[in-house]
């Protein structure tokens, strides 16, 4: 048997940043292996793991819909509050999640990244993908309330939930690769981040619409892609105002850039972190 | 023929307070000037100027006291942290195993753990699938394939671990001090299995270890490092050789205590000294040779009834406490002379590890002349393997206790 002989060098980290998509690839099974373990690890207890991917968002619904959708009197576009707030919950659930395993899955895995190399960029992607299953869970709850509030969802909407789905990822992915870098470096970043995803989630129109903010304002919030999305799902599905297409391509563009940040950062300090860990 | 790893004038620089104590956002952001006042980290050179050549099949082993560099020059060839300078290059494909089961989740089952395992060690699923039986077969543990491993004894759960690590199929394979788990038994299954892939597979292993014995019967060649710097690279019986005696040598910077201190009453502890068998100052001393104490003491005026001792101290509990009265009666201390009080701590005593030093001085009866909470000195004690070969594979994690006197045993059997 004739074997590939590899020649590896290994040098000073450079000035330049650059990915090495072949090595990435390389590692495509240790990338599986890590979404199966967290699935594993978060199902191993199956009912309560998949309750749990529902009664989250649910409740959440139910004590928005109390307080913003009855008392407070928030509007919503002309829809029942309970599936206008759930439809945002949904999609802001999954990128909080997401960005929140992200943020932490270099500490979680600091006895793998100490002892063993492998490309860490596979971490915060395995990471951002575990949520996915949670979101379609709870899609599964949205479907149930389309359906109890007579609502026939688009074949457009439909088609358009794995393309919102892969922009919060981007977006999750992006902000995370940061959050993961500087969570390494600076130990009390994890005790202030739930603190600004909570902030986050105010400046994204998850429980009101964004027709609530004056018109020459709006386009600041769509800077935020959860913005974007989070209405253009509400647009689609439940043709709440006509859908602009434009929020697709802007909340793919600033997530694409959210990305790149996040990559180019996390790329910089990568080499360090068993140094810091 | 091309050498397999080539190392090129790798140095590593740490900077001092980078693994003590991480950062927080907090004080950056209290006292941002810091940000760039970078002069005030000490910087550390964990490598200097290392150079190598290994050649395809050969076993290396790399030796030297803790501190030397060995760990930091296997973490930059698995390629987990970066050098500061230098090239290294490699042709072959790397598998390094610096612990035993890294990433092992304790809620999934053996099953789901080699799996895992196997693929952070960077096997694809594909060969942890071809070679799972054997795997399993290694390690013994068929029965338990589906419980989850945090139900597993220690014991078992090395052996998987092992199991795992010792199917990885690579041309270089590099090993930290790994064997120093598991029991006598499994440990000789593992050294057995080690010497197979290097031996019957051809394959290059580099061996980190304090365990000579083990250095010995596994590698062909190794290296002594000391502070960083390559100090020999050849064959293991002379490395090892080598090894012994500097270690003695390299403990005249160590081994010592000055006290600033004085004493009360003019009655001064002026230093310790640790000494081996050829009266040389050592802070390192094998098992299997006396290990002498030596107090020097200075009296400014004549004094009587003056004791002298200490406590040995091993993990923050004493072992015992020893004063010169327990063998020799006070005598008169006269002024303006230096007392040299030696107590010898007998061979085959201590077990491997750290020993602390606390000094005792007083008036017997009267007062204490000196106020030492803490300890002041230390040394290391390692178990010389001499001939039994079980204790060839003993250190401080796997053999646990304060001292190791040799007791005599005895075998009847009665039917």
């Amino acid at each position: 048997m004739k074997k590939k002989l590899y020649e590896n060098v290994i040098l000073p980290p450079g000035k330049l940043i650059q990915l090495n998509f072949s090595e990435i690839w390389k590692y495509r099974d240790l990338f599986y292996i890590f979404v199966w373990r967290d699935i594993k690890v978060r199902y191993k207890q199956t009912v309560l793991g998949v309750l749990w991917a529902i009664f989250q968002p649910l409740f959440t619904m139910l004590i928005f819909t109390i307080f913003f959708g009855r008392l407070a009197k928030m509007p919503s576009d002309n829809i029942p509050y309970p599936i206008f707030v759930y439809t945002g919950l949904l999609l802001w659930n999954y990128f909080s999640t997401a960005l929140t395993n992200a943020s932490s899955c270099l500490i979680e895995n600091e006895g793998i990244v100490k002892k063993v190399y492998f490309p860490r960029l596979i971490l915060p992607f395995s990471a951002t993908m575990t949520p996915a299953i949670d979101f379609c869970f709870a899609l599964i709850i949205l479907f149930a309330l389309m359906i109890f509030y007579h609502f026939t969802p688009s074949i457009l909407g439909i088609v358009l939930i794995p393309a919102l789905l892969v922009i919060s990822f981007l977006s999750a992915v992006g902000l995370g690769l940061f959050c993961a870098a500087v969570n390494v470096k600076y130990r009390d970043v994890r005790y202030v981040l739930p603190f600004f995803i909570q902030l986050f989630m105010f400046i994204t129109p998850v429980i009101y619409p964004v027709s609530l903010i004056p018109q020459k304002f709006q386009w600041l919030i769509f800077i935020n892609p959860m913005a974007g999305v989070i209405t253009l799902a509400r647009s689609s599905l439940l043709h709440t105002v006509a859908t602009d297409w434009r929020l697709l391509g802007i909340s793919l563009i600033s997530a694409i850039i959210l990305l790149f940040f996040g990559i180019s950062y996390f790329r910089k300090t990568e080499r360090f972190f068993a140094d810091i860990l | 023929m091309q050498p397999i790893i080539k190392v090129e004038n790798l140095n590593k620089k740490y900077k001092i307070g980078d693994k003590e104590n991480y950062y927080t956002l907090r004080d950056k952001l209290a006292n941002p000037l810091k940000l760039f006042n970078k002069s005030k980290s000490r910087e550390f050179w964990a490598l200097k100027n290392i150079n190598l050549e290994i050649i395809h099949g050969e076993a290396i082993g790399i030796i030297g006291r803790n501190g030397a560099g060995k760990s930091t020059l296997l973490k930059i060839l698995s390629q987990i942290t970066p050098p500061t300078t230098g090239k290294i290059t490699m042709r072959g494909r790397v598998a390094s195993l610096l612990e035993v089961g890294t990433g092992f989740h304790p809620e999934l089952t053996g099953r789901e753990n080699i799996f895992l395992n196997g693929a952070i060690l960077g096997m694809t699923r594909k060969e942890i699938k071809s070679k799972f039986d054997q795997i399993v077969a290694f390690a013994g543990i068929e029965k338990f394939l589906d419980t989850p491993v945090k139900r597993y004894s220690s014991g078992m759960y090395v052996r998987l671990a092992f199991a795992v690590a010792a199917h990885l199929e690579s041309e270089i394979l590099i090993v930290d001090e790994v064997l120093a788990v598991g029991d006598a038994q499994f440990q000789k299954k593992c050294l057995g299995k080690m010497d197979e892939v290097t031996k019957k597979e051809g394959r290059t292993v580099l061996f980190v270890s304090h365990n000579m014995g083990a250095v010995k019967r596994l590698c062909n060649k190794a290296i002594l490092l000391e502070n960083g710097n390559i100090i020999s690279f050849g064959k293991t019986s002379e490395v090892i050789d080598l090894y012994e005696n500097t270690s003695v040598r390299i403990g005249k910077t160590g081994g010592i205590w000055i006290n600033k201190i004085k004493g009360r009453k003019g009655i001064d502890l002026e230093k310790i000294t640790i000494t081996n068998l050829k009266n040389k100052q050592s802070d390192y001393i094998y098992s299997n040779q006396d290990i002498k104490i030596n107090f020097t003491v200075y009296a400014k005026h004549d004094i009587d009834n003056v004791k002298i001792g200490f406590d040995l101290i091993k993990e923050g509990t004493i072992v015992f406490r020893s004063e010169q009265v327990d063998s020799i009666d006070f005598h008169k201390l006269e002024k303006n002379i230096r007392y040299v009080f030696s107590s010898t701590i007998p061979s085959n005593l201590l077990n491997a590890g750290e020993y602390y030093i606390r000094p005792l001085l007083s008036i017997h009866c009267v007062e204490s002349l000196i106020d030492f909470y803490e300890p002041v000195i230390k040394f290391h004690s390692e178990i010389h393997f001499g001939e039994n070969h079980f204790h060839s594979v003993l250190n401080e994690t796997n053999h646990p206790g304060s001292v190791f006197p040799k007791l005599k045993w005895n075998l009847s059997i009665n039917k």
